[in-house]
């Protein structure tokens, strides 16, 4: 297949997901606004108020990036594990396994969906923190960096999750407890540096702290851990992912018997 | 060149189920082909196999010269298949399943979308193009598979059991969309359980059995191969009893229906003419089952493979 051709098949798919998502906006895109918005109240405006600064920031300041990347990095995943596990249900994931597109284009294709949705979720949400304080942007290109391959890096796992899964339950069992405990525990809330030691250095083997703290480095300038290491981390993992992935859709992996 | 060439096709399922040892098919280009076998015989794996569906086990599959193996994209150009179960994702709308499926062949969007225009407006589908695909009926949704099918306009048209559960004037305007396809060059595979939708449409044939290409002819040589035909007579006046019929094999089915299994040798014009001696009128006649039918069925009871 023609490079023009294969680039057209990845424009079919990325423009499929983005419709796919964005005729359901009342289920894909309103619930992380209300969600965030409700985190807001809660943690920024009543509880927070009473825990001061960290870093010298406010804390509903300093929670921001990390509640703006937590719904990226959910709904990156959710789209693409959802997205692609419907058509492996409905079969129409044939419509493209009888094609002569390579895998990659089709993993590209999906993971482009997930990535817009993060997106246009990230997008939201940020418009929503702007109703509780204001944002400031000490790094265009570091905040811009790590908003779009962190939504890369997490539809590449949604994608190959639902590769392996076999029935609703199993899309819905690393959201659950693999991905929001990360989450939650990748230093949204609070900076490592509030742990003890042991703690500290155990959130050093969470992927999900470097991206939150680049994030944040990118938005307020402070950061836990070093911004060069959260790069390397967020590519290698992408690159890992991605190549993952194409190996098991030419093994046809959960989709070819 | 052959449009599609198999050659020893083997495939054994992770649970150890062989649902192929050893399926060989040859189909000719422009051939309207039927694919024949009984439930479980393999058809849809070998369908799964040319279409990159499912995983082979061993053997070759060859596509209008194109070794499946080696240049995989090459080879799927060239097929379009109507799979027997619905596989399209229902919350789409009906024109945007099209211009997707093109555009998965590198087809750009303007010209799926003219592509998108002529099969839809073919297919009767036209006026539905919005519509969510879970909105249409049976038989438009078999219809829709068949627009997707040939959005890329493919030389080899694979079509398994696509008139199943279609009504009958749906199934006749479908016949001939068929047949203008394959007068237009392509080339039809179709596998289905209506046989005289095969004996009507195509004209060469193999027969899958346990997983083994049993039979592979054309369709006139197999129904010369018929041993009997069996027809129903509706006749008058009405009658009694059986009549003297000599050697032909017939039942009084009731007063105005004989059954009459004519076998090799015996003629039609015969019998009539005997039926005239005893004063009985033939008003009308028809096939009991279509021949395919009975030939196949005969086959596949008596194991009577070639």
């Amino acid at each position: 297949m023609k490079l023009s051709a294969q680039y057209t098949a990845l424009k079919t798919i990325t423009i499929k997901e983005f419709l796919r998502f964005i005729r359901i906006w009342i289920q894909t895109v309103v619930p992380p606004a209300i969600t965030v918005a409700l985190y807001f109240i809660i943690f920024g405006e009543l509880i927070g108020s009473q825990i001061g600064d960290i870093d010298g920031i406010s804390y509903i300041d300093y929670i921001v990036p990390g509640l703006i990347l937590m719904s990226v990095i959910s709904n990156a995943y959710s789209n693409c594990v959802s997205s692609f596990f419907s058509a492996k249900f409905h079969r129409s994931v044939e419509e493209m396994m009888i094609s002569p597109l390579p895998n990659y284009v089709i993993v590209a294709g999906y993971v482009s969906g997930g990535m817009l949705r993060g997106i246009v979720v990230g997008i939201v949400v940020t418009i929503v923190s702007l109703f509780f304080t204001k944002i400031s942007f000490h790094s265009y290109s570091v905040t811009l960096a790590v908003f779009i391959l962190t939504s890369i890096l997490f539809a590449l796992g949604g994608f190959i999750n639902a590769v392996y899964a076999k029935t609703f339950d199993d899309i819905s069992i690393i959201p659950t407890f693999i991905l929001t405990p990360l989450t939650y525990l990748g230093g949204i809330f609070y900076s490592i540096n509030m742990l003890p030691e042991f703690w500290q250095n155990a959130s050093l083997a969470n992927p999900i702290l470097y991206m939150i703290n680049a994030f944040r480095y990118g938005l307020l300038g402070v950061t836990d851990i070093d911004l060069t290491t959260a790069f390397i981390i967020i590519i290698l993992f992408i690159t890992g992912l991605f190549i993952f992935a194409v190996r098991l859709l030419d093994k046809g992996t959960g989709i070819k018997p | 060149m052959n449009a599609l060439q198999i050659d020893n096709l083997h495939k054994t399922y992770r649970n150890g189920v062989a649902a192929l040892s050893g399926v060989n098919l040859e189909v000719h280009q422009g051939d309207f082909f039927a694919l024949l076998g009984p439930n479980g015989a393999g058809k849809s794996t070998t369908i799964g196999i040319i279409c990159s569906l499912i995983n082979k086990t061993s053997g070759k599959v060859t596509v209008y010269g194109v070794d499946l193996d080696k240049d995989p994209a090459a080879a799927r150009m060239h097929i379009g298949l109507v799979p027997q179960e619905f596989n399209f994702n229902i919350f789409e709308p009906v024109g945007e399943i099209l211009i997707n499926q093109a555009g998965y062949y590198g087809i750009p969007r303007a010209i799926a979308t003219q592509r998108a225009e002529t099969y839809l407006k073919q297919l009767e589908l036209w006026d539905r193009r919005f519509d969510m695909a879970r909105e249409l009926s049976g038989g438009m949704k078999r219809r829709l598979m068949i627009a997707r099918a040939l959005v890329h306009q493919p030389k080899l048209l694979i079509l398994d059991e696509p008139t199943a559960g279609v009504d009958i004037e749906i199934r006749h305007s479908m016949w001939s969309f068929m047949r203008e396809l394959n007068d237009n060059g392509t080339t039809i595979i179709l596998t289905t359980h209506y046989l005289e939708e095969a004996e009507s449409l195509c004209n060469n044939i193999a027969i899958i059995d346990k997983g083994v290409t049993v039979e592979q002819t054309n369709m006139r040589a197999l129904l010369n191969r018929l041993s009997m035909e069996s027809f129903v007579l509706y006749v008058e006046p009405e009658l009694e009893t059986l009549p003297d019929c000599g050697d032909y094999d017939i039942t009084l089915l009731d007063k105005h229906t004989l059954e009459v299994d004519l076998h090799k040798g015996q003629s039609m014009n015969s019998l009539y003419a005997r039926l005239s001696e005893c004063n009985i009128n033939v008003k009308s006649m028809k096939n009991k089952s279509n021949r395919l039918e009975q030939q196949f069925i005969s086959m596949m009871n008596n194991k009577d493979y070639p």
